[in-house]
Protein backbone atom coordinates (compact mmCIF):
# COMPACT_ATOMS: atom_id res chain seq x y z
CA UNK A 1 0.00 0.00 0.00
CA UNK A 2 1.07 3.54 -1.02
CA UNK A 3 2.23 5.95 1.32
CA UNK A 4 1.27 9.49 0.47
CA UNK A 5 3.56 12.45 -0.60
CA UNK A 6 3.35 16.37 0.47
CA UNK A 7 2.22 16.82 -3.24
CA UNK A 8 -0.96 14.46 -2.42
CA UNK A 9 -1.78 16.67 0.92
CA UNK A 10 -1.58 19.65 -0.90
CA UNK A 11 -4.39 18.11 -3.60
CA UNK A 12 -6.54 16.93 -0.98
CA UNK A 13 -6.28 20.14 0.70
CA UNK A 14 -7.24 22.04 -2.28
CA UNK A 15 -9.95 19.83 -2.33
CA UNK A 16 -11.02 20.08 1.05
CA UNK A 17 -10.99 23.78 0.73
CA UNK A 18 -8.36 23.95 3.22
CA UNK A 19 -5.64 27.01 2.69
CA UNK A 20 -3.09 25.03 4.35
CA UNK A 21 0.69 27.07 5.10
CA UNK A 22 3.71 25.27 3.45
CA UNK A 23 4.41 24.07 7.32
CA UNK A 24 1.79 22.78 7.29
CA UNK A 25 1.68 20.45 4.82
CA UNK A 26 5.11 19.32 5.42
CA UNK A 27 3.51 17.93 9.29
CA UNK A 28 0.75 16.74 7.98
CA UNK A 29 2.02 14.87 5.23
CA UNK A 30 4.52 13.18 7.69
CA UNK A 31 1.94 12.18 10.19
CA UNK A 32 -1.00 10.98 7.50
CA UNK A 33 1.77 8.71 6.07
CA UNK A 34 2.24 6.80 9.71
CA UNK A 35 -1.76 7.37 9.98
CA UNK A 36 -2.51 5.56 6.33
CA UNK A 37 -0.01 3.08 6.86
CA UNK A 38 -0.95 2.11 10.06
CA UNK A 39 -4.97 1.99 8.62
CA UNK A 40 -4.15 0.27 5.61
CA UNK A 41 -4.65 -2.91 7.56
CA UNK A 42 -8.21 -2.93 6.49
CA UNK A 43 -7.17 -3.87 3.14
CA UNK A 44 -6.77 -7.72 4.67
CA UNK A 45 -10.20 -8.12 4.05
CA UNK A 46 -10.44 -6.46 0.47
CA UNK A 47 -10.56 -9.85 -0.96
CA UNK A 48 -13.32 -11.30 1.47
CA UNK A 49 -16.50 -11.81 0.00
CA UNK A 50 -18.29 -9.89 2.33
CA UNK A 51 -21.04 -7.27 2.41
CA UNK A 52 -20.49 -3.65 3.23
CA UNK A 53 -21.95 -2.04 6.15
CA UNK A 54 -22.82 1.72 5.30
CA UNK A 55 -24.90 1.94 8.61
CA UNK A 56 -25.79 0.01 11.83
CA UNK A 57 -29.40 0.40 11.30
CA UNK A 58 -31.47 -0.76 8.06
CA UNK A 59 -33.37 1.79 7.32
CA UNK A 60 -34.73 3.15 4.04
CA UNK A 61 -36.49 6.39 2.91
CA UNK A 62 -38.03 7.42 6.43
CA UNK A 63 -40.63 9.63 5.09
CA UNK A 64 -42.92 12.59 6.61
CA UNK A 65 -45.86 13.64 6.29
CA UNK A 66 -45.39 16.39 3.37
CA UNK A 67 -47.53 19.29 5.23
CA UNK A 68 -46.52 22.83 6.29
CA UNK A 69 -45.22 22.89 10.05
CA UNK A 70 -43.73 25.15 11.94
CA UNK A 71 -39.60 26.32 10.75
CA UNK A 72 -37.36 29.35 11.66
CA UNK A 73 -38.23 32.56 10.23
CA UNK A 74 -35.86 34.75 7.89
CA UNK A 75 -34.58 36.70 10.66
CA UNK A 76 -33.68 33.13 12.69
CA UNK A 77 -32.29 31.70 9.57
CA UNK A 78 -29.72 34.95 9.02
CA UNK A 79 -28.90 35.32 12.76
CA UNK A 80 -26.08 33.34 12.45
CA UNK A 81 -24.73 34.56 8.98
CA UNK A 82 -21.57 36.92 8.51
CA UNK A 83 -23.19 38.86 6.59
CA UNK A 84 -27.00 39.50 5.00
CA UNK A 85 -28.82 41.39 2.87
CA UNK A 86 -32.77 41.57 2.24
CA UNK A 87 -33.50 38.93 3.78
CA UNK A 88 -30.84 36.85 2.16
CA UNK A 89 -27.23 35.63 3.03
CA UNK A 90 -24.61 37.71 1.39
CA UNK A 91 -21.65 35.90 0.17
CA UNK A 92 -18.35 36.93 -1.68
CA UNK A 93 -18.28 36.67 -5.85
CA UNK A 94 -19.36 33.32 -6.58
CA UNK A 95 -18.31 33.59 -10.62
CA UNK A 96 -15.67 35.44 -12.83
CA UNK A 97 -15.80 38.88 -13.85
CA UNK A 98 -17.19 37.71 -17.83
CA UNK B 1 -25.14 23.57 51.67
CA UNK B 2 -21.51 22.60 49.93
CA UNK B 3 -22.98 19.28 51.08
CA UNK B 4 -25.76 19.78 48.39
CA UNK B 5 -23.28 19.05 45.47
CA UNK B 6 -22.59 15.69 46.79
CA UNK B 7 -25.62 14.54 45.99
CA UNK B 8 -26.51 12.04 43.40
CA UNK B 9 -29.10 12.94 40.92
CA UNK B 10 -31.97 10.62 42.09
CA UNK B 11 -31.27 12.06 45.82
CA UNK B 12 -31.50 15.26 44.77
CA UNK B 13 -34.66 15.38 42.66
CA UNK B 14 -36.26 13.27 45.70
CA UNK B 15 -34.91 15.82 48.31
CA UNK B 16 -36.81 18.69 46.01
CA UNK B 17 -39.86 16.86 45.80
CA UNK B 18 -40.59 16.72 49.18
CA UNK B 19 -39.67 20.31 49.45
CA UNK B 20 -36.10 19.51 51.26
CA UNK B 21 -34.44 22.11 49.74
CA UNK B 22 -35.36 24.34 46.82
CA UNK B 23 -34.46 23.78 43.28
CA UNK B 24 -32.73 26.68 43.58
CA UNK B 25 -30.67 26.24 46.31
CA UNK B 26 -29.29 23.37 44.57
CA UNK B 27 -28.83 25.47 41.07
CA UNK B 28 -27.20 27.71 43.14
CA UNK B 29 -25.02 25.44 45.30
CA UNK B 30 -23.66 24.07 41.69
CA UNK B 31 -22.90 27.64 40.82
CA UNK B 32 -21.26 28.33 43.58
CA UNK B 33 -18.81 25.06 42.82
CA UNK B 34 -18.15 26.33 39.13
CA UNK B 35 -16.93 29.80 40.64
CA UNK B 36 -14.54 27.84 43.42
CA UNK B 37 -13.25 25.42 40.46
CA UNK B 38 -13.94 25.78 37.64
CA UNK B 39 -10.83 28.07 36.36
CA UNK B 40 -8.60 24.87 37.69
CA UNK B 41 -10.65 22.32 35.82
CA UNK B 42 -11.82 24.20 32.68
CA UNK B 43 -14.83 21.86 32.27
CA UNK B 44 -17.28 24.54 31.66
CA UNK B 45 -17.00 26.69 27.81
CA UNK B 46 -20.17 28.59 28.84
CA UNK B 47 -22.03 28.73 32.25
CA UNK B 48 -25.70 29.90 32.42
CA UNK B 49 -25.81 31.54 35.28
CA UNK B 50 -29.45 33.44 34.42
CA UNK B 51 -30.93 30.36 32.29
CA UNK B 52 -29.83 27.67 35.46
CA UNK B 53 -31.98 29.90 37.97
CA UNK B 54 -34.68 30.54 35.75
CA UNK B 55 -35.73 26.97 34.97
CA UNK B 56 -35.01 26.10 38.74
CA UNK B 57 -37.37 28.81 39.57
CA UNK B 58 -39.74 27.12 36.91
CA UNK B 59 -39.52 23.52 39.13
CA UNK B 60 -39.84 25.23 42.16
CA UNK B 61 -43.22 27.15 41.16
CA UNK B 62 -44.41 24.14 39.98
CA UNK B 63 -43.93 21.83 43.29
CA UNK B 64 -45.86 24.56 45.17
CA UNK B 65 -48.59 24.70 43.05
CA UNK B 66 -48.79 21.23 43.90
CA UNK B 67 -47.79 19.87 40.46
CA UNK B 68 -46.25 16.77 39.45
CA UNK B 69 -42.67 16.61 38.87
CA UNK B 70 -40.61 14.47 37.11
CA UNK B 71 -38.13 12.02 38.03
CA UNK B 72 -35.37 14.33 36.90
CA UNK B 73 -36.83 18.04 37.99
CA UNK B 74 -34.65 20.39 39.28
CA UNK B 75 -31.62 18.33 38.81
CA UNK B 76 -28.53 20.65 37.11
CA UNK B 77 -27.05 18.87 34.03
CA UNK B 78 -23.63 20.11 32.16
CA UNK B 79 -24.51 19.61 28.13
CA UNK B 80 -21.60 18.81 26.10
CA UNK B 81 -21.23 21.92 23.52
CA UNK B 82 -21.89 19.75 20.80
CA UNK B 83 -25.96 19.99 21.12
CA UNK B 84 -27.86 23.05 19.95
CA UNK B 85 -29.50 25.57 22.49
CA UNK B 86 -31.45 28.17 21.54
CA UNK B 87 -30.02 31.62 22.58
CA UNK B 88 -27.00 30.02 24.07
CA UNK B 89 -23.87 29.69 22.42
CA UNK B 90 -22.46 26.43 20.71
CA UNK B 91 -19.33 26.24 19.39
CA UNK B 92 -18.00 22.30 19.57
CA UNK B 93 -14.86 23.44 21.15
CA UNK B 94 -14.16 24.83 17.80
CA UNK B 95 -12.85 28.96 16.56
CA UNK B 96 -15.13 28.56 13.32
CA UNK B 97 -18.61 28.44 15.58
CA UNK B 98 -17.09 31.14 18.31
CA UNK B 99 -19.93 33.40 19.20
CA UNK B 100 -22.42 31.65 17.35
CA UNK B 101 -25.80 31.54 19.05
CA UNK B 102 -28.44 28.77 17.55
CA UNK B 103 -31.78 29.76 16.52
CA UNK B 104 -33.02 26.29 18.16
CA UNK B 105 -33.14 23.38 20.32
CA UNK B 106 -31.53 20.19 19.84
CA UNK B 107 -34.29 17.32 20.16
CA UNK B 108 -32.10 16.35 23.06
CA UNK B 109 -32.20 19.77 24.85
CA UNK B 110 -35.94 20.38 24.68
CA UNK B 111 -36.29 16.70 26.01
CA UNK B 112 -33.76 17.98 28.88
CA UNK B 113 -36.30 21.68 29.85
CA UNK B 114 -38.96 19.22 29.47
CA UNK B 115 -38.27 17.04 32.22
CA UNK B 116 -37.35 19.47 34.33
CA UNK B 117 -33.91 19.41 34.54
CA UNK B 118 -31.29 22.60 35.36
CA UNK B 119 -29.08 23.38 32.34
CA UNK B 120 -26.23 24.68 33.98
CA UNK B 121 -23.75 25.52 30.73
CA UNK B 122 -21.83 23.92 28.13
CA UNK B 123 -18.70 21.46 28.25
CA UNK B 124 -15.55 21.88 27.30
CA UNK B 125 -14.65 19.09 24.38
CA UNK B 126 -12.27 18.31 21.41
CA UNK B 127 -13.02 20.13 18.36
CA UNK B 128 -16.11 19.00 16.84
CA UNK B 129 -15.52 15.83 19.23
CA UNK B 130 -12.39 14.64 17.28
CA UNK B 131 -10.18 13.24 19.89
CA UNK B 132 -9.42 10.93 23.36
CA UNK B 133 -7.74 14.57 25.48
CA UNK B 134 -10.37 17.63 25.02
CA UNK B 135 -6.95 19.05 24.44
CA UNK B 136 -8.17 19.60 20.52
CA UNK B 137 -10.15 22.10 21.76
CA UNK B 138 -9.85 25.59 20.78
CA UNK B 139 -9.99 26.99 24.13
CA UNK B 140 -7.44 25.40 26.46
CA UNK B 141 -7.43 21.59 27.65
CA UNK B 142 -9.87 20.22 30.58
CA UNK B 143 -8.30 19.55 33.62
CA UNK B 144 -8.62 15.69 35.13
CA UNK B 145 -10.02 16.29 38.86
CA UNK B 146 -8.02 13.38 39.93
CA UNK B 147 -4.84 14.74 38.38
CA UNK B 148 -5.09 18.30 36.71
CA UNK B 149 -1.79 17.87 35.15
CA UNK B 150 -3.11 14.92 32.80
CA UNK B 151 -6.09 14.30 30.48
CA UNK B 152 -9.91 14.12 31.49
CA UNK B 153 -10.54 11.89 28.44
CA UNK B 154 -12.16 13.16 25.31
CA UNK B 155 -13.71 13.81 23.27
CA UNK B 156 -16.17 14.22 26.58
CA UNK B 157 -13.43 15.64 28.37
CA UNK B 158 -15.63 18.58 29.70
CA UNK B 159 -18.83 16.44 30.68
CA UNK B 160 -17.07 14.19 32.70
CA UNK B 161 -14.49 16.49 34.26
CA UNK B 162 -17.89 18.47 36.04
CA UNK B 163 -18.89 15.35 37.20
CA UNK B 164 -15.62 14.26 38.87
CA UNK B 165 -15.61 17.85 40.45
CA UNK B 166 -18.77 17.99 41.39
CA UNK B 167 -19.59 20.42 39.35
CA UNK B 168 -22.87 18.75 38.19
CA UNK B 169 -24.34 15.25 39.10
CA UNK B 170 -25.79 14.91 35.47
CA UNK B 171 -24.24 15.35 32.05
CA UNK B 172 -24.23 14.83 28.37
CA UNK B 173 -21.70 13.85 26.24
CA UNK B 174 -21.36 11.88 22.58
CA UNK B 175 -19.83 8.82 21.38
CA UNK B 176 -18.54 8.18 17.91
CA UNK B 177 -15.82 6.05 19.21
CA UNK B 178 -15.86 6.35 22.68
CA UNK B 179 -16.34 9.91 23.78
CA UNK B 180 -18.49 8.88 26.66
CA UNK B 181 -16.75 5.76 28.28
CA UNK B 182 -13.72 6.69 27.94
CA UNK B 183 -13.80 10.24 29.72
CA UNK B 184 -16.11 8.53 31.81
CA UNK B 185 -13.12 5.47 32.67
CA UNK B 186 -10.23 7.80 33.45
CA UNK B 187 -12.51 10.44 35.51
CA UNK B 188 -13.74 7.66 37.33
CA UNK B 189 -17.18 8.27 36.55
CA UNK B 190 -20.80 6.22 34.72
CA UNK B 191 -20.77 6.85 30.81
CA UNK B 192 -23.15 5.21 28.74
CA UNK B 193 -23.35 5.25 24.93
CA UNK B 194 -26.89 3.91 24.32
CA UNK B 195 -27.99 1.54 21.29
CA UNK B 196 -27.03 4.05 18.04
CA UNK B 197 -30.29 5.54 17.29
CA UNK B 198 -32.02 5.29 20.52
CA UNK B 199 -31.26 9.00 21.55
CA UNK B 200 -31.93 11.90 18.72
CA UNK B 201 -28.94 13.32 16.78
CA UNK B 202 -31.38 16.10 15.82
CA UNK B 203 -29.29 19.38 16.63
CA UNK B 204 -26.09 17.50 17.57
CA UNK B 205 -23.80 18.96 15.34
CA UNK B 206 -22.68 16.02 13.00
CA UNK B 207 -19.13 14.26 12.85
CA UNK B 208 -19.90 11.25 11.85
CA UNK B 209 -23.47 10.45 11.60
CA UNK B 210 -23.74 6.66 11.39
CA UNK B 211 -21.45 6.71 14.60
CA UNK B 212 -22.47 9.59 16.52
CA UNK B 213 -24.86 8.68 19.59
CA UNK B 214 -25.69 11.23 22.73
CA UNK B 215 -26.47 9.45 26.21
CA UNK B 216 -25.56 10.16 29.65
CA UNK B 217 -22.90 11.11 31.77
CA UNK B 218 -23.07 10.56 36.03
CA UNK B 219 -21.37 9.39 39.45
CA UNK B 220 -24.13 6.55 39.58
CA UNK B 221 -25.39 3.61 37.63
CA UNK B 222 -29.41 4.23 38.71
CA UNK B 223 -28.85 8.31 38.05
CA UNK B 224 -26.99 7.28 34.34
CA UNK B 225 -30.46 5.16 33.48
CA UNK B 226 -32.83 8.12 34.74
CA UNK B 227 -31.39 10.71 32.46
CA UNK B 228 -30.95 7.74 29.52
CA UNK B 229 -35.15 7.53 29.95
CA UNK B 230 -35.17 11.41 29.80
CA UNK B 231 -33.28 11.65 26.48
CA UNK B 232 -33.94 8.57 24.69
CA UNK B 233 -37.22 7.80 22.62
CA UNK B 234 -38.29 8.02 18.85
CA UNK B 235 -37.72 11.45 17.22
CA UNK B 236 -39.38 11.94 14.23
CA UNK B 237 -37.09 14.99 13.25
CA UNK B 238 -34.38 12.53 13.03
CA UNK B 239 -34.80 10.19 10.11
CA UNK B 240 -32.25 7.55 11.78
CA UNK B 241 -34.10 7.41 14.77
CA UNK B 242 -35.65 3.98 16.00
CA UNK B 243 -39.26 3.61 16.59
CA UNK B 244 -39.51 1.16 19.28
CA UNK B 245 -40.08 1.45 23.52
CA UNK B 246 -36.75 2.34 25.35
CA UNK B 247 -35.63 -1.02 27.30
CA UNK B 248 -36.29 -0.46 31.24
CA UNK B 249 -32.96 0.79 32.30
CA UNK B 250 -34.06 2.30 35.39
CA UNK B 251 -35.87 -0.84 36.73
CA UNK B 252 -32.46 -2.56 35.51
CA UNK B 253 -30.42 -0.48 37.18
CA UNK B 254 -32.08 -1.26 40.60
CA UNK B 255 -32.37 -4.94 39.86
CA UNK B 256 -28.94 -5.49 41.39
CA UNK B 257 -28.30 -8.84 40.34
CA UNK B 258 -26.64 -10.54 38.06
CA UNK B 259 -27.01 -14.26 39.00
CA UNK B 260 -27.68 -16.57 36.06
CA UNK B 261 -26.38 -13.87 33.45
CA UNK B 262 -23.79 -15.07 30.43
CA UNK B 263 -20.71 -13.02 30.67
CA UNK B 264 -18.36 -13.06 28.23
CA UNK B 265 -14.86 -11.85 28.53
CA UNK B 266 -13.53 -10.10 25.33
CA UNK B 267 -10.01 -12.33 24.24
CA UNK B 268 -8.60 -9.72 21.92
CA UNK B 269 -8.61 -6.87 24.49
CA UNK B 270 -5.53 -7.66 26.43
CA UNK B 271 -1.78 -8.27 26.35
CA UNK B 272 0.60 -5.80 25.22
CA UNK B 273 -0.38 -1.64 25.46
CA UNK B 274 -1.95 -2.53 28.08
CA UNK B 275 -1.26 -0.55 31.55
CA UNK B 276 -0.90 -3.69 34.85
CA UNK B 277 -3.05 -1.75 36.94
CA UNK B 278 -5.88 -1.70 34.25
CA UNK B 279 -5.75 -5.54 34.35
CA UNK B 280 -5.35 -5.85 37.04
CA UNK B 281 -8.63 -4.09 38.23
CA UNK B 282 -10.98 -5.37 35.09
CA UNK B 283 -9.63 -9.32 36.47
CA UNK B 284 -11.14 -8.39 39.91
CA UNK B 285 -14.01 -6.77 38.15
CA UNK B 286 -14.71 -10.60 36.28
CA UNK B 287 -13.60 -12.30 39.34
CA UNK B 288 -16.44 -10.22 41.26
CA UNK B 289 -18.73 -10.85 38.49
CA UNK B 290 -18.25 -14.64 39.16
CA UNK B 291 -18.83 -14.37 42.88
CA UNK B 292 -22.03 -12.37 42.58
CA UNK B 293 -23.49 -15.59 40.91
CA UNK B 294 -22.97 -14.42 36.60
CA UNK B 295 -20.87 -17.56 34.43
CA UNK B 296 -18.07 -15.99 32.66
CA UNK B 297 -16.55 -17.60 29.83
CA UNK B 298 -13.80 -16.52 27.39
CA UNK B 299 -15.10 -15.13 23.98
CA UNK B 300 -13.18 -14.19 20.75
CA UNK B 301 -14.00 -11.62 18.44
CA UNK B 302 -11.09 -11.75 15.95
CA UNK B 303 -12.37 -8.82 13.52
CA UNK B 304 -12.24 -6.38 16.21
CA UNK B 305 -8.41 -6.06 15.93
CA UNK B 306 -9.08 -3.98 12.17
CA UNK B 307 -11.73 -2.09 14.39
CA UNK B 308 -9.66 0.84 14.67
CA UNK B 309 -7.92 0.85 11.54
CA UNK B 310 -11.40 0.71 9.78
CA UNK B 311 -12.65 3.48 12.30
CA UNK B 312 -9.84 5.74 11.50
CA UNK B 313 -10.96 5.84 7.90
CA UNK B 314 -15.10 5.54 8.13
CA UNK B 315 -15.28 8.24 10.80
CA UNK B 316 -13.15 10.91 9.15
CA UNK B 317 -14.60 9.78 5.49
CA UNK B 318 -18.04 11.15 7.22
CA UNK B 319 -16.20 14.08 9.08
CA UNK B 320 -15.13 15.09 5.69
CA UNK B 321 -18.25 15.27 4.24
CA UNK B 322 -20.22 16.91 7.28
CA UNK B 323 -17.99 19.39 7.97
CA UNK B 324 -18.37 20.72 4.57
CA UNK B 325 -21.16 22.84 6.19
CA UNK B 326 -18.86 25.02 7.38
CA UNK B 327 -17.91 27.22 4.58
CA UNK B 328 -18.40 30.75 5.88
CA UNK B 329 -21.23 31.59 4.04
CA UNK B 330 -24.07 30.57 6.85
CA UNK B 331 -23.02 30.67 9.61
CA UNK B 332 -20.03 30.56 12.08
CA UNK B 333 -16.32 32.76 10.86
CA UNK B 334 -15.88 33.93 7.92
CA UNK B 335 -11.91 35.37 7.49
CA UNK B 336 -10.22 37.11 4.03
CA UNK B 337 -13.85 38.46 2.42
CA UNK B 338 -12.30 42.17 1.90
CA UNK B 339 -14.10 41.95 -2.08
CA UNK B 340 -10.95 41.03 -3.76
CA UNK B 341 -11.34 37.42 -3.00
CA UNK B 342 -14.03 34.68 -4.58
CA UNK B 343 -16.29 32.69 -2.13
CA UNK B 344 -14.26 29.76 -2.98
CA UNK B 345 -10.76 31.59 -1.71
CA UNK B 346 -13.10 32.72 1.26
CA UNK B 347 -14.26 29.38 2.18
CA UNK B 348 -10.66 27.68 2.22
CA UNK B 349 -9.07 30.70 4.25
CA UNK B 350 -11.95 30.72 6.41
CA UNK B 351 -11.29 26.62 6.82
CA UNK B 352 -7.79 27.61 7.51
CA UNK B 353 -8.34 30.10 10.15
CA UNK B 354 -11.40 28.23 12.42
CA UNK B 355 -10.68 24.81 12.03
CA UNK B 356 -7.31 22.79 14.68
CA UNK B 357 -4.89 20.31 13.62
CA UNK B 358 -6.80 17.68 14.29
CA UNK B 359 -9.99 18.17 12.58
CA UNK B 360 -7.39 19.18 9.28
CA UNK B 361 -6.25 15.92 9.37
CA UNK B 362 -9.23 13.93 9.35
CA UNK B 363 -10.84 15.98 6.78
CA UNK B 364 -7.88 14.98 4.55
CA UNK B 365 -7.49 11.85 5.65
CA UNK B 366 -11.45 11.08 5.04
CA UNK B 367 -11.30 13.05 1.33
CA UNK B 368 -8.33 10.55 0.76
CA UNK B 369 -10.11 7.71 1.80
CA UNK B 370 -12.77 8.56 0.10
CA UNK B 371 -10.83 9.27 -3.32
CA UNK B 372 -11.19 7.39 -6.59
CA UNK B 373 -8.03 4.59 -7.14
CA UNK B 374 -8.38 4.42 -2.85
CA UNK B 375 -12.46 4.18 -2.12
CA UNK B 376 -12.31 0.27 -2.92
CA UNK B 377 -9.03 -0.49 -0.69
CA UNK B 378 -9.84 1.74 2.17
CA UNK B 379 -13.00 3.24 2.32
CA UNK B 380 -14.84 0.09 0.94
CA UNK B 381 -12.76 -2.76 2.92
CA UNK B 382 -13.28 -0.79 6.18
CA UNK B 383 -17.22 -1.12 5.52
CA UNK B 384 -16.47 -4.77 5.07
CA UNK B 385 -14.45 -5.22 8.41
CA UNK B 386 -17.59 -2.91 9.91
CA UNK B 387 -19.70 -6.10 8.71
CA UNK B 388 -17.24 -8.72 10.23
CA UNK B 389 -17.25 -6.59 13.76
CA UNK B 390 -21.11 -6.66 13.75
CA UNK B 391 -20.71 -10.74 12.70
CA UNK B 392 -18.50 -11.42 15.71
CA UNK B 393 -20.99 -9.49 17.99
CA UNK B 394 -23.55 -11.56 16.66
CA UNK B 395 -21.51 -14.89 17.56
CA UNK B 396 -20.64 -13.68 20.82
CA UNK B 397 -23.95 -12.46 21.38
CA UNK B 398 -25.99 -15.80 20.76
CA UNK B 399 -23.46 -17.57 23.61
CA UNK B 400 -23.60 -14.54 26.43
CA UNK B 401 -25.65 -11.86 27.89
CA UNK B 402 -23.03 -9.53 28.04
CA UNK B 403 -18.97 -8.96 26.90
CA UNK B 404 -16.72 -7.41 29.13
CA UNK B 405 -13.50 -5.35 28.63
CA UNK B 406 -11.64 -2.82 30.36
CA UNK B 407 -12.43 0.67 28.83
CA UNK B 408 -9.20 1.71 28.21
CA UNK B 409 -5.84 0.46 27.81
CA UNK B 410 -3.95 2.72 30.17
CA UNK B 411 -5.49 5.40 32.97
CA UNK B 412 -5.29 8.90 32.30
CA UNK B 413 -2.14 10.00 30.52
CA UNK B 414 -0.22 13.55 31.05
CA UNK B 415 -1.49 16.92 29.11
CA UNK B 416 0.69 17.00 26.20
CA UNK B 417 2.06 12.96 26.09
CA UNK B 418 0.04 11.96 22.81
CA UNK B 419 -0.87 16.16 21.52
CA UNK B 420 1.21 15.86 18.08
CA UNK B 421 1.22 12.21 17.82
CA UNK B 422 -2.32 11.05 16.54
CA UNK B 423 -1.80 7.12 16.60
CA UNK B 424 -0.89 7.18 20.05
CA UNK B 425 -3.74 9.14 20.72
CA UNK B 426 -5.89 6.94 18.74
CA UNK B 427 -5.11 4.20 20.72
CA UNK B 428 -6.83 5.56 23.55
CA UNK B 429 -10.19 4.28 21.93
CA UNK B 430 -9.15 0.72 21.29
CA UNK B 431 -11.44 -0.91 22.93
CA UNK B 432 -14.62 1.22 22.20
CA UNK B 433 -14.63 1.60 18.95
CA UNK B 434 -16.39 -1.81 18.35
CA UNK B 435 -19.36 -0.67 19.30
CA UNK B 436 -19.84 2.51 17.75
CA UNK B 437 -19.18 0.07 14.40
CA UNK B 438 -21.75 -2.22 15.05
CA UNK B 439 -24.25 0.19 16.69
CA UNK B 440 -24.60 -1.47 19.79
CA UNK B 441 -24.99 -0.62 23.37
CA UNK B 442 -21.66 -0.09 26.14
CA UNK B 443 -21.49 1.26 29.62
CA UNK B 444 -18.14 2.33 31.24
CA UNK B 445 -17.78 1.82 35.27
CA UNK B 446 -15.61 2.60 37.48
CA UNK B 447 -14.19 -0.39 39.63
CA UNK B 448 -11.17 1.00 41.73
CA UNK B 449 -7.62 2.75 40.96
CA UNK B 450 -4.42 1.37 39.30
CA UNK B 451 -2.28 0.76 42.38
CA UNK B 452 1.31 2.32 40.15
CA UNK B 453 -0.83 5.54 39.77
CA UNK B 454 -3.87 5.64 41.64
CA UNK B 455 -6.14 6.86 38.83
CA UNK B 456 -9.42 5.42 37.45
CA UNK B 457 -9.83 2.19 36.08
CA UNK B 458 -12.97 1.47 34.08
CA UNK B 459 -14.88 -1.94 33.27
CA UNK B 460 -16.27 -1.77 29.54
CA UNK B 461 -19.77 -3.54 29.93
CA UNK B 462 -21.56 -4.08 26.33
CA UNK B 463 -25.09 -4.98 24.95
CA UNK B 464 -26.15 -6.48 21.85
CA UNK B 465 -28.28 -3.29 19.95
CA UNK B 466 -31.70 -2.31 21.90
CA UNK B 467 -30.75 -4.39 25.32
CA UNK B 468 -29.26 -1.25 27.11
CA UNK B 469 -30.77 -2.41 29.87
CA UNK B 470 -28.22 -5.48 30.52
CA UNK B 471 -25.65 -2.84 31.07
CA UNK B 472 -27.53 -0.85 33.93
CA UNK B 473 -28.29 -4.40 35.70
CA UNK B 474 -24.18 -5.48 35.31
CA UNK B 475 -23.85 -1.97 36.51
CA UNK B 476 -25.72 -1.41 38.92
CA UNK B 477 -24.86 -5.02 40.53
CA UNK B 478 -20.80 -4.00 40.25
CA UNK B 479 -21.36 -0.50 41.41
CA UNK B 480 -23.55 -2.28 44.62
CA UNK B 481 -20.64 -4.51 45.62
CA UNK B 482 -17.70 -2.27 45.32
CA UNK B 483 -18.75 -0.13 46.98
CA UNK B 484 -19.93 -1.94 50.05
CA UNK B 485 -16.68 -3.36 49.62
CA UNK B 486 -15.26 0.33 49.98
CA UNK B 487 -17.63 1.11 52.46
CA UNK B 488 -17.54 4.62 50.01
CA UNK B 489 -17.63 5.64 46.56
CA UNK B 490 -14.62 5.62 44.21
CA UNK B 491 -15.08 9.59 43.92
CA UNK B 492 -15.06 9.73 47.23
CA UNK B 493 -11.27 8.89 47.23
CA UNK B 494 -10.78 11.84 44.55
CA UNK B 495 -8.51 14.82 46.01
CA UNK B 496 -9.83 17.91 47.04
CA UNK B 497 -9.36 20.71 44.49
Amino acid sequence: MPGITREEVAHLARLSRLELKPEELDHFAEQLDVIIGAVARVSEVAGQDVPPTSHPLPLTNVMRADEVRPSLTPDQALSGAPAAEEQRFRVPQILGED
Amino acid sequence: MTELIRYTAAETASAIAKGEVSAVEVAQAHLDRIDAVDKKVNAFLHVDTEGALKAARAVDEKRAKGEELGPLAGVPLALKDVFTTEGIPTTCGSKILEGWIPPYDATLTSRLKDAGVVILGKTNMDEFAMGSSTENSAYGPTGNPWDLSRIPGGSGGGSAAALAAFEAPLAIGTDTGGSIRQPGAVTGTVGVKPTYGSVSRYGLVAFSSSLDQGGPCARTVLDAALLHEAIAGHDPLDSTSIDAPVPAVVEAAKLRDVRGMRIGVVKEFAGEGYQTGVMQRFNESVELLRELGAEVVEVSCPSFTLALPAYYLIAPSECSSNLARFDAMRYGLRVGDDGSRSAEEVTALTREAGFGDEVKRRIILGTYALSSGYYDAYYGSAQKVRTLISRDFDAAFAGVDVLVSPTTPTTAFPIGERADDPMAMYLADLCTIPSNLAGNAAMSLPVGLAPEDNLPVGLQIIAPAMADDRLYRVGGAVEAALNDKWGHTLLEEAPAL
